[in-house]
């Protein structure tokens, strides 16, 4: 399979990165060798095989439904670009 | 100058033939001596490193000092620690100082270790070879023009060059071993769930494993003692009795049973490194190992499920990056869905956002089957070759990469081959079993080879056991850059 250039553009958007023209087409051979890479798996026949998503098989653990961290908002938000009173500032979302 | 083992600069401290203070200072002049040449440093952290030493010191003296008292270390600049800059590799992280530690630094702090600062990194992880780094390639100490690897490639290359005698690493495809392979030392990544990912950021987290990096097995067992454990902040931490790696360190080979996967000895593999891999071989067969040919049928299938696997959890993982909590946001913007895109286009590097977009991808509507399933799918039958291969030995053993370290900028237009130059890394990331790299001689040109050890799960003891004995009978792991 390869992507098309349109098919970069949409993947770009929904990622939330910006490419300009000429990075979209750069990325677009990039990204196809890429999928030319993956494409090998599609030889294989997995049918039955049950998919893995951690090696011990772990089932998710459970916790009491209790307060466990302490309140360290203001060491948080010391690092945030814009935060006043408390809370985080972007543009304005809501007319 | 002979190599400084963690192990020794311990007795030296408990015999008072040194402080800690007198360590530190002595290893931030080889930092400032080596760094402009090598770039293995991010940040250096004089003033804690000094404070930490002198606390040190004091618990010395008092006998209240932890097991690893004063002995300084560096950590990987993708482990968060508190009121220090830590940058993952990123100039989306340009500007952030961690508000807390991670599991594995707050465990090293509590046994004493000194953090000399934070290790040179590709961006998020995201290499083989620190040349995505933000802050410009890590050099390999025994060749300037070459990589050190990676992504782990600064803590490698500064354990190699003397600049720190331990370094914390990360491995998800490779990222400990082939760097410790590449530069000449000795690392280890645990079997996945044995080192809590707590403040670890975060880049595939269903094969993300942190371990160290040492110029020792003996040194790389000292330190796991104090990384391994269960946290329960890490929901994939697995809860188990805690463990000695040391126990095991002189325990003889005779009898053990290596399997070599006729896979990891075919095409590709450069013939200086497989001489160089033959001979670590016929070392451990004189200590008693006998070697039986095995087969991983499907280690050709490792990097496309990897390719599918990582960027998608990386996809998902990395949105968290948007200019809003912490990090880099755009100093333009016209309202939010561009603030988020400027901050992340302008923040992230070239390599990162290519992994995005094919994670994006492989887990947007349509194609999730396809390509996320299909690949655990395969990620299956990848662990279940290695525990057939491990009924007929008690662990395997291979090269960690098909060639030595190659050079600056030889491939870093090309992702695609550097991916393929993973190939013996990281099918055990897939499995989430125990791999080590210890080294294994040189190369035609003079460069270190890594011989790659792999247990089964919950091995490590078994395979720093036997890299040890490795290292009683061979010097490969005592020599020096020049």
């Amino acid at each position: 399979m390869s992507l098309s250039l349109k098919q970069v553009d949409r993947i770009a958007r929904l990622a939330h990165i910006e490419l300009s023209p000429t990075e979209a087409e750069a990325t677009q051979a990039k990204l196809n060798g890429i999928f030319g890479l993956i494409e090998a798996m599609q030889a294989v026949d997995t049918t039955g095989v049950t998919p893995m998503s951690h090696p011990q098989d772990l089932i998710q653990r459970l916790r009491a439904d209790t307060v466990t961290e302490t309140n360290r908002r203001e060491a948080y938000q010391a690092v945030a670009p814009e935060a006043e009173k408390g809370l985080y500032l972007v543009p304005k979302v809501i007319e | 100058m002979s190599i400084q083992t963690l192990k020794s600069l311990a007795e030296a401290l408990a015999q008072k033939k040194t402080s800690s203070r007198e360590l530190v200072t002595d290893y931030l002049a080889k930092i400032d001596a080596q760094n402009p040449r090598i770039n293995a440093f991010i940040t250096v952290d004089r003033d804690g490193a000094l404070a930490a030493a002198d606390a040190a010191d004091a618990a010395i003296a008092a006998g209240s000092a932890g097991p690893l008292a004063g002995l300084p270390i560096a950590h990987k600049d993708l482990f968060c620690t508190e009121g220090v800059l830590t940058t993952c590799g990123s100039k989306i992280l340009a500007n952030f100082v961690s508000p807390y530690d991670a599991n594995v630094v707050s465990q090293l702090k509590a046994a004493g270790c000194v953090s000399l600062g934070k290790t040179n990194m590709d961006e998020f992880a995201m290499g083989s070879t620190n040349e995505s780094s933000a802050w410009g390639p890590v050099k390999n100490p025994w060749n300037l023009d070459r990589v050190p690897g990676g992504s782990s490639g600064g803590s490698a290359a500064a354990v190699a060059a003397g600049m720190v005698p331990a370094a914390t690493g990360t491995d998800t495809g490779g990222s400990i071993r082939q760097p410790a392979g590449l530069c000449g030392v000795t690392g280890i990544k645990p079997t996945y769930g044995v080192v809590s990912r707590y403040g670890m950021i975060a880049y595939a987290s269903s094969l993300d494993q942190g371990g160290p990096i040492a110029h020792t097995a003996e040194d790389c067992a000292l330190l796991l003692n104090h990384m391994a454990g269960f946290d329960k902040r890490d929901s994939t931490s697995l809860e188990r009795a805690t463990e000695d790696y040391t126990r095991d360190l002189n325990q003889p080979l005779a009898g053990l049973k290596i399997g070599l996967p006729k896979e990891y000895f075919g095409e590709g593999l450069a013939n200086d490194v497989r001489a160089a891999i033959e001979q670590a071989l016929a070392e451990l067969r004189k200590l008693g190992a006998v070697t039986v040919e095995v087969s991983l049928p499907n280690t050709h299938l490792a990097i496309p499920a990897y390719y599918v696997i990582a960027p998608a959890e990386a996809s998902s993982n990395l949105s968290r990056f948007d200019g809003v909590r912490y990090g880099h946001r755009a100093s333009e913007y016209k309202d939010l869905a561009e603030m988020y895109a400027k901050s992340r286009s302008e923040g992230f590097g070239a390599e990162v956002k290519r992994r995005i977009l094919v994670g994006t991808y492989v887990l947007s509507h349509g194609y999730y089957d396809a390509y996320y399933i299909k690949a655990q799918q395969l990620r299956r039958l990848i662990a279940q070759d290695f525990q057939q291969a491990l009924t007929q030995c008690d662990v395997i053993a291979g090269p960690v990469a098909p060639t030595a370290a190659w050079g600056i900028g030889q491939m870093a237009d090309d992702p695609v081959q550097m991916y393929l130059a993973d190939i013996y890394t990281i099918a055990v990331n897939l499995a989430g079993l125990p791999g080590l790299s210890t080294p294994a001689g040189f190369s035609g040109d003079k460069m270190p080879v890594g011989l790659q050890l792999i247990g089964n799960y919950f091995g490590e003891a078994r395979l720093l056991n036997i890299a040890h004995q490795l290292q009683q009978t061979t010097d490969w792991h005592l020599r020096q850059p020049a």
